[in-house]
């Protein structure tokens, strides 16, 4: 399990733009880079990801080689209800990573 | 005679020697604001994913005879406050100063009944980046232990000592030349402040030591052996050097 960074307000009011930020550890190997032995290291990227808020998706990426390892993604939302925000990250070799946090709207 | 001892006195660039405590920059100062800000917030920061690993390892026992570190040191966040601001520290048992992943290393094979961890792997890096962050803020304080004065005398000369075949030390690049420019990268005071730190062309957290052999590499001259006694050498220097700087650990450099 990799680790991930996701930081946004635990509580919001109605109609609040807020803002999420999201870090995840990840090599992001590019697939282009000899490795000691000359050989190319193979490519192992996270090639998508998304935010839904309470089933509803709200922000996705494609993300690509060239891309910086350990991703650093940030984007806000207007907080509507309290609810559930999933955070799913998928890429090569299987990597599958999903996190959740709550937000309380009041 | 005498004009012209003048004319060469006044020809000889001023022959820098230690930086001046208020003229002392951590690199920091020399970052621009977008990497500023990066380092400064803590979601944003990706050597804050090391301090996580690190974290965990300091509570999980390392087998399920050992103790984990937690049961011997508490809390981190009290007792390993202050700590990486007097490394590197005289080490009785060996009869020589160690840095704070030896000292690690040290605890983990005598009181953890553990083998060491491998140099620069993630682990060691996230420990000791776990154990520096709790000294974020403190200002370096090397102790004034007289066992290690010839150690960081060897240090101050390994920094004086011109190297490679670019013939260049530490010195006169980081004492004489501080905040002009080598190519398109401001030079900075080379003041251990934040390691374990992240650099982004290295993609990683890394350690003193590897940015130690970036910087012999590029004068062209042999870096000194992994785990070498100079490193740590260096390193007392360099500390001592940075007395009374913030800790930034884990700090963002370019």
């Amino acid at each position: 399990m990799a680790r991930a960074l996701i930081n946004l307000p635990s509580t919001a009011r109605p109609g609040e733009v807020i803002e999420i930020k999201t870090l995840i550890q990840h090599p992001m190997e590019t697939g282009f880079r000899p490795g000691p032995n000359g050989q190319m290291l193979p490519r192992d990227i996270i090639t998508r990801f998304v935010c839904s808020y309470d089933d509803a998706e709200i922000f996705v990426a494609d993300l690509h080689p060239a891309i910086a390892a350990n991703p650093f993604l940030t984007f806000t939302t207007v907080a509507t209800a309290s609810g559930t925000l999933r955070f799913t990250w998928s890429g090569d070799n299987g990597f599958v990573q999903t996190e959740t946090r709550t937000l309380t709207v009041a | 005679m005498k004009t012209w001892a003048l004319a060469l006195l006044v020809a000889l660039p001023a022959a820098a020697g230690e930086i001046a405590p208020a003229d002392r920059r951590s690199g920091f100062d020399f970052m621009s604001r977008e990497n500023q800000a990066m380092q400064q917030d803590d979601g944003a920061n990706p050597g804050m994913l090391w301090v996580q690993d690190g974290a965990a390892l300091w509570r999980d026992r390392p087998a399920p005879s050992a103790p984990a570190c937690a049961e011997c040191h508490g809390e981190a966040a009290e007792t390993m406050r202050g700590v990486a601001a007097r490394y590197p520290a005289f080490d009785a048992a060996s009869g020589g100063p160690v840095d704070l992943a030896e000292r690690i290393n040290i605890c983990r094979t005598e009181r953890q009944q553990a083998s060491p961890l491998p140099a620069e792997s993630q682990p060691l890096l996230g420990l000791t980046a776990f154990v520096a962050h709790q000294s974020r803020e403190q200002p370096i304080a090397p102790p004034e232990d007289p066992r290690l004065a010839p150690y960081r005398a060897r240090g101050e000369a390994l920094y004086r000592q011109r190297m490679g075949q670019l013939d260049f030390a530490c010195a006169q690049c980081h004492d004489d030349n501080w905040g002009k420019r080598l190519a398109g990268s401001v030079i900075p005071q080379a003041h251990p402040t934040g390691y374990p730190l992240y650099r982004l062309e290295w993609q990683g957290l890394g350690s003193l030591q590897r940015r130690i052999r970036g910087c012999l590499t590029g004068v062209r001259a042999e870096p000194f052996p992994p785990g070498a006694a100079e490193y740590v050498e260096l390193e007392l220097y360099l500390m001592w050097r940075a007395r009374g700087l913030p800790l930034e650990t884990p700090a963002i450099r370019p």
